[in-house]
């Protein structure tokens, strides 16, 4: 049970959202926006969070789009993970979503929600940063279109009274060589040991990760290293170890040892299947 | 737009299995409470109200959902079926037939995931299968005759109530 009480609003524009956060928080209370809601309601429930307001952007129609539009697939910010694994539309971005939680936790999870997650894996941005996906965001009376990778710094950098509205994915990116690897400590469901998403474009591997680092990352002087095939593929690997953001995590899920080894062996595992398909 | 109040209980009505309920609800009260305590259907169990069991599992839209993580004011314009809807129904009875039982807890979200996998994929194989039924935990581990159930009762086509 949530032991305290807070106001639920779902507007049905953009634009009332964004007000409504923004009113909200002029006279000193604090609004959330609010998708699939699951963690906010698992956050709340063990007074992890506290928000005096919740702004459902479900009833808001550009937030449940999910098709193609002229060279662009649209994916909206509260389409839920299992319709975008059924859709088939982007089959990296289905692989990688369908991995995350349970299959019935799925029709909840979205993928608005899951790339403002609280939590560090948040992967089911790593095929949107690997296919340089661009994100529609919603404040006031505006909107803009950035690319993701421009205000993902460890987490999505919004504006107070700012949302995420739509993904845009080129539709150049849909159907190129893929891979997605997820290692878990045991169970198929689970937190990732290491998650990796990659596509080929223009014969160049271009490749995200969660699970090891404190955020999902995707690093160009990494892909550099790795695309480097004068070089055997495991002295790559070695020394791609060596450009990761920041120290790799050590944690109950997994030491900082392990998730090196089977960061490792994932990498191997891809560089090989993937450089076939050049 | 849809708006409750902060603190006050308000009255919002819910369409559960086939039928509209009157419920009085806080805002922060989840689907799972709303069943349990205003409409008196007990069949959704209380487990780890955080997603991660599936003894609370109930349709919404036809799909298996965890009540636990819903709001009930989030759903007051979608069907839910809970377990009391879905008596005597072929999945119901190849549970029982199956021997797929044990202490009983987790048996209702188990059958509402069931006869949503078979009703929504009749043709289901043994990896979807798998997929879909990693969202119940089953603490007796009666893995083998849940399975055994699902197997059975798509074997037979009988994925409907006739």
């Amino acid at each position: 049970m949530i032991a305290f009480d807070f106001k639920y609003i779902k507007p049905t524009t953009a634009k009332e959202a964004s007000k409504l956060f923004l009113n909200a928080k002029q006279k000193g209370n604090k609004a959330m926006f609010y998708s699939g809601g699951t963690e906010i309601i698992t956050l709340a429930r063990v007074n992890q969070l506290q928000t005096d307001m919740v702004i459902d952007i479900k009833g808001i129609p550009e937030c449940n789009v999910l098709e193609i539009r002229g060279n662009e697939l649209v994916i909206g910010s509260t389409v839920s993970l299992n319709d975008i694994a059924k859709s088939k539309l982007f089959p990296l971005l289905g692989d990688t979503v369908q991995r995350i939680a349970d299959h019935t936790s799925r029709n909840k999870i979205t993928i608005g929600g899951n790339l403002n997650s609280e939590l560090i894996y948040k992967e089911g941005i790593l095929p949107l940063l690997v296919a340089d996906a661009k994100v529609k965001l919603a404040k006031g009376l505006e909107q803009r279109i950035v690319s993701l990778e421009s205000i993902f710094k460890k987490q999505l950098e919004l504006e107070t009274g700012e949302f995420l509205v739509q993904i845009i994915v080129d539709k150049s990116y849909l159907d190129h060589p893929h891979m997605a690897k997820k290692r878990t400590k045991i169970s198929k469901v689970g937190y990732p040991v290491v998650s990796v998403a990659a596509l080929v474009k223009e014969c160049q591997i271009q490749i995200a990760f969660s699970g090891v680092c404190q955020y999902p990352f995707r690093s160009f002087k990494l892909e550099s290293v790795l695309n480097d095939t004068k070089v055997p593929v495991m002295e790559r690997i070695g020394t791609a170890m060596q450009h990761l953001p920041e120290d790799v995590v050590d944690d109950i899920q997994g030491t900082k040892a392990y998730r090196t080894f089977v960061l490792r062996n994932v990498l191997k595992d891809i560089l090989e299947e993937l450089e076939l398909t050049k | 737009m849809n708006s409750l109040s902060k603190t006050s209980k308000q009255l919002i009505q819910l369409h559960v299995n086939g039928e509209t309920h009157d419920a009085v609800v806080r805002s922060a009260d989840t689907l799972l409470i709303a069943l349990r305590e205003q409409l008196g259907l007990t069949g959704a169990k209380r487990g780890c109200e955080n997603g991660d069991c599936g003894a609370c599992s109930v349709l919404i839209n036809g799909k298996p959902s965890h009540s636990c993580l819903s709001l009930a004011v989030e759903v007051i314009d979608q069907p839910i079926t809970t377990i009391e809807g879905l008596m005597d129904s072929p999945v119901s009875k190849a549970f029982v037939d199956n021997w797929a039982i044990q202490c009983g807890y987790c048996t209702p979200g188990f059958i509402v995931n069931c006869h949503s996998l078979i009703t929504t994929h009749p043709d289901a194989n043994d990896e979807l299968i798998e997929e879909w039924l990693q969202s119940n935990i089953c603490r007796c581990t009666g893995y083998e005759e849940i399975r055994e159930a699902v197997h059975t009762l798509l074997a037979s086509g009988q994925t409907e109530n006739e």
